[in-house]
């Protein structure tokens, strides 16, 4: 009934509508209340009241160190833990609890995933030095290859077609004997664009190296299976899908051979002896309830995001003119929207919508004057880079909010573009035979 | 055991409605109503009584963590505006 409900509606484009159902912003009084809109959900998201409930007894009263195996305090803090594994391991279809490790977070583990693996296997055959990855993989990923080219080992960038999907062809003529890992990000954060993982994986397996996929943006958005994926290896992050900022996974699959690491962190030998340290009890079951809520909502959050993305397309299709939406549009995450307005400075964008938290791109790189490197790998030339936006939908956003960036976005676009020389010129170029593109601005 | 009767599963679910509204955050509190009314939606046809009585219990919990959490962010948001005495430099009584 619900869907059969955006169908109707999405024909008449009735931008009207309010399918979704509860908005308890009724009156001009209420409105003008809210004053903050976070929709900037690929840098980090608001966590889930019902994950902070499970998780404050552990910050309390329940406070043993999960790897004390002498009295209750510690068996206590060990149950959670184990539960936590148990609910990450059934949402990605795991077989054994041990196959995750935690970490401090995506980054860590994408770490200790690339730097850990290949030093462990060059040590074994130092002809083993190759790794293959993405020109738009995230930062953590690409400072690791760069690190380990620096201490000799060869690394294959791949470059996207305009979609943002690295195609297999390419892997395919890269993969060599001296291959020891491939790295490709699940769900890319910025464009939103899913890879194809499952024959990517086949053709890792094919070939007998290992597989990494950064998942921290695909947890619990998107069906995960590890087994029918042929996954290896994969990172997750807590505070990407409404769970406590600080906590990661590591997945390792047992297979035969054992996949080896070097251990980054030494210490206890907790956590198999790949990563030392106590384990912080109260944000692994925060993390384990974030994945047992997302392992529910998945379906129910997606239908709701896929309204979003729609919505805003047709709203600024229909209402503005010169604008790119950056990735492809099907093999997508559709709660990830990028978006370039042309003849418009990105930042200066931002800035106007001061009431709205959006980005210009990765938060790793917002502090950088750089365009996007994500952008620059699809082809997107570097003025148009600069004018793009990101736009993060989550579980936690309104209808209304929606409706308050879409107009916000046309008044503000519309704005800028009327003080803009670039877009003057432009109409000035529809009416005669000049060509903007002549122009170099430095 | 009795299964619950209509009165008391609509008792709970006004009771969460009302607690829910008293979210301090916009964003949860949208949410928590909205989740709140496509749950007893999606399980108004439920007629299995063990099934209900499953359902009505997991309501009674998670009206306890909405409550929690009410507390949590009412207290969060007069530390945030200043209106306690741990940050008006008073002694703090209410420490366990």
């Amino acid at each position: 009934r619900i869907l059969t409900y955006y169908t109707v509606n999405l024909l008449k484009l009735n931008f009207n509508a309010n399918p979704i159902g509860v908005d308890d912003v009724k009156n001009e009084k209420q409105k003008k209340k809210i004053s903050r809109f976070y929709l900037d959900s690929q840098a980090t998201t608001m966590i889930d009241p019902r994950v902070f409930d499970k998780m404050i007894p552990y910050m309390t009263y329940v406070y043993g160190n999960s790897h004390s195996r002498n009295h209750f305090f510690g068996w206590e803090s060990e149950n959670a833990v184990e539960e936590a594994r148990e609910n990450i391991i059934r949402l990605i279809n795991g077989k054994n609890n041990k196959e995750i490790i935690f970490t401090s977070g995506a980054t860590e583990s994408n770490n200790l995933a690339i730097i850990g693996i290949c030093t462990y296997y060059n040590n074994i055959n130092k002809n083993k030095n190759h790794i293959i990855t993405s020109q738009i993989e995230h930062k953590c990923i690409l400072q690791s290859c760069r690190y380990l080219q620096t201490k000799g080992f060869e690394v294959t960038y791949l470059k996207p077609n305009q979609k943002g999907i690295i195609e297999l062809e390419d892997i395919k003529k890269n993969i060599k004997p001296n291959t020891i890992l491939a790295s490709f990000i699940f769900v890319n954060n910025e464009i939103g664009v899913i890879q194809d993982i499952k024959n990517i994986g086949k053709m890792c397996k094919e070939n007998q190296i290992l597989f990494h996929t950064d998942a921290s943006q695909a947890i619990g958005k998107v069906p995960i299976d590890v087994q029918e994926m042929n996954i290896d290896l994969m990172s997750i992050s807590a505070h990407k899908i409404y769970g406590p900022k600080g906590i990661g996974a590591l997945f390792i699959k047992r297979k035969k051979p054992n996949i080896r690491l070097n251990a980054m962190m030494h210490g206890g030998g907790q956590e198999r002896g790949m990563r030392s340290g106590t384990l912080p009890t109260h944000l692994i079951v925060g993390l384990g309830e974030a994945i047992q809520l997302c392992s529910r909502e998945m379906e129910r959050d997606n239908k709701k995001l896929i309204f979003f993305f729609n919505y805003v397309k047709q709203y600024l299709s229909k209402n503005l003119d010169y604008i790119i939406f950056n990735g492809c549009q099907i093999n997508r995450y559709h709660g990830n929207l990028n978006i370039s307005f042309l003849f418009v400075e990105g930042e200066s964008l931002l800035m106007s919508l001061n009431d709205i938290a959006l980005s210009s791109g990765s938060a790793c790189t917002s502090n950088t004057l750089e365009p996007s490197y994500v952008l620059r790998s699809i082809g997107v030339s570097e003025d148009i880079a600069h004018t793009s936006i990101r736009i993060g939908f989550n579980r936690f956003t309104t209808f209304f909010e929606v409706q308050k960036l879409c107009v916000d976005l046309v008044n503000s676009v519309k704005r800028l573009r009327s003080i803009s020389p670039l877009y003057e010129m432009e109409l000035e170029k529809n009416n005669s035979s000049s060509d903007t593109l002549q122009f170099v601005w430095t | 055991m009795a299964a619950s009767s209509r009165a008391q599963v609509l008792d709970l679910y006004r009771a969460m409605l009302r607690e829910s509204k008293r979210f301090s955050s916009y964003n949860y509190r949208t949410y928590a109503v909205r989740r709140i009314r496509d749950a007893f939606r999606e399980n108004k046809n439920v007629k299995d009584p063990v099934e209900i009585q499953t359902l009505v219990n997991k309501a009674k919990r998670d009206l306890e963590v909405i409550r929690r959490q009410v507390a949590e962010q009412g207290t969060a948001a007069r530390r945030k505006t200043g209106n306690s005495s741990w940050s008006l430099g008073k002694p703090c009584t209410h420490w366990p």
